[in-house]
């Protein structure tokens, strides 16, 4: 279990507990926190779940695979450091408390 | 009458088409509705994840009810439609009742084809499209991993194929069983299917090619227990899945009188041959320049047509002109195509296909028509921007892998 805090672009902050496995794009999807579409279903094949990763959090999370990588070449906002792709990150006890930040856009 | 839009489906295209249309300031009423129990859901983990059990239906959902209402689209599920009466401008619905639009998006999807050989509705015969559907498969792959009995497939295509990797996955002793002589004939070039062949076969896949079904046995209480085969063999089965293709749902439109062939005619911008229907998605053949029709059944089609849709009903010009791309995992292989390869006279390679990461293009008369990326997002994401510009490499460039394809956008 993890809680884990989305702010979408407009600032609105929502925290939800997500279990064990589940991606945090899974978790906006499923709990109506608009700003990540995953229009792939969580193949990981289109980049509309763009997020923003707090920094300092990154060394918490399984690092992106190549495939992940190179699809982050292909968001439609601005490419960040912290950038990550939503659906491939599954909630874990390590993730406790992380903070994503939502783009404006997604496509 | 107050501007009310209808949405028949409630999938990708019909979600996508309802969002586009309130990000587009459409501030009228906008009615979704689904023919299935539950809410707008994804498709494309139900051959995977949601079949292997690794994911339940609260992660499947695409849109959660609330996010919808937010955006003030009024969703309806458990609502099947009977018949449009374009002239009255309303749509009738299962239960007896009328909504009157002063727009009208279908957005039907398609349906599996059934396999018009005897047995072929038996109990045990599946094909795979909704979350049901999907559900009953894996009960039934779990009864077959009980009872020690083994998997069919029938066609050796993208549903087929991505459900053979799952029951492999699980454990289940699976023939794959197509009819033409190679692998995802219609797309894939030759040397692309014959390595999807040897990957099932390495993942202990049986696959049978040329393969001549001529028809499916029944147990006693009806229940499928076998494929016959025009040689006379018996593959003995307790699940035999059909995945020979789809047809688009278009039955209301043909009956309200819209052109249909191959699907729900549309423009580019997703117009029907009435001003105020539009249709995205699965259900549609788009009407080319040239006259011939092009079927794409996918999710980028689905999102892509549903803003064309939405903003032809705001007024405005959008039409879908950018590549198809689409993908399909099985395994730990992720195909990613761009572009459409019909016609192609020539392949070249980029990369090592032994690696398992690579890419093939397609080309005819050295013009770029499409690639397919094996574990090669980056060739893939590439290769679209390629197409997008109408910019062809040389097969030498393709295989020169010191050479960086990129460079061509530049000019």
């Amino acid at each position: 279990m993890a809680n884990i805090t989305y702010i979408e672009a407009s600032g609105q902050a929502t925290t939800l507990n997500l279990p064990d496995g589940w991606s945090l794009m899974q978790g906006a999807t499923a709990n109506g926190v608009d700003g990540i579409l995953g229009e792939c279903g969580g193949s990981c094949a289109c980049a509309t779940c763009h997020c923003y990763v707090d920094e300092a959090r990154l060394t918490d999370l399984a690092p992106a695979s190549d495939n992940e990588l190179a699809m982050l070449e292909n968001v439609a906002a601005e490419r960040r450091p912290g950038s990550r792709l939503a659906c491939q990150i599954k909630a874990t006890a390590a993730l406790d408390g992380l903070i994503i930040h939502l783009p404006e856009m997604q496509e | 009458m107050t501007a009310h839009i209808v949405i028949i489906g409630a999938g990708q295209a019909g979600v996508q088409t309802a969002e586009a249309l309130r990000a587009g300031g459409f501030a009228g009423a906008i009615t979704l509705l689904g023919d299935e129990p539950h809410g707008p859901y994804h498709r494309p983990p139900l051959s995977k994840a949601w079949l292997a059990g690794d994911i339940g239906a609260e992660q499947l959902v695409m849109r959660a009810p609330e996010a919808l209402a937010r955006k003030n689209i009024a969703l309806r599920t458990h609502t099947p439609v009977s018949a449009i009466d374009r002239a009255a401008r309303q749509v009738k619905l299962a239960d007896g009742s009328t909504l009157s639009y002063s727009g009208l998006v279908l957005a039907t999807g398609a349906a599996p084809r059934s396999l018009p050989l005897p047995g072929g509705a038996a109990q045990g015969v599946l094909a795979l499209r909704s979350r049901m559907d999907a559900s009953a498969m894996a009960e039934r792959m779990a009864m077959c991993i009980e009872k020690q009995l083994s998997v069919v497939v029938i066609g050796g295509g993208f549903i087929g194929l991505e459900v053979a990797a799952t029951a492999r996955k699980k454990g289940l002793r699976v023939t794959v069983l197509e009819a033409a002589p190679r692998l995802l004939g219609r797309v894939l070039a030759p040397l692309l299917s014959d390595w999807y062949a040897a990957l099932h076969g390495s993942q202990g896949v049986h696959l049978k090619l040329g393969a001549q079904i001529t028809a499916l046995e029944t147990d006693r209480q009806g229940a499928v227990s076998g494929v016959r085969l025009a040689d006379g063999t018996l593959l003995a089965a307790g699940l035999v899945v059909v995945g020979i293709g789809v047809s688009a749902n278009d039955q209301l439109a043909r009956d309200a009188g819209l052109e249909c062939e191959r699907g729900i005619v549309v423009d580019a911008c997703g117009r029907t041959s009435d001003p105020v229907i539009m249709a995205a998605g699965d259900c549609t053949a788009r009407r080319l320049p040239d006259g011939s029709l092009l079927r794409l059944e996918s999710v980028q089609n689905a999102t892509e047509q549903g803003k064309s849709v939405a903003a032809a009903l705001l007024g405005q010009e959008r039409p879908f002109t950018a590549t198809p791309w689409f993908w399909s995992d099985q395994y730990d292989k992720k195909l990613q195509m761009a572009g459409l390869s019909s016609g192609a006279d020539q392949w070249a390679v980029r990369g090592d296909m032994d690696s398992g990461s690579f890419s093939v293009y397609h080309l005819r008369a050295g013009q770029l028509l499409a690639v397919d990326s094996v574990n090669a997002s980056r060739d893939h994401l590439q290769a679209r921007k390629l197409l997008d510009a109408g910019v062809s490499p040389t097969p030498a460039q393709v295989g020169d892998a010191a050479f960086d394809l990129g460079t061509l956008l530049l000019k």
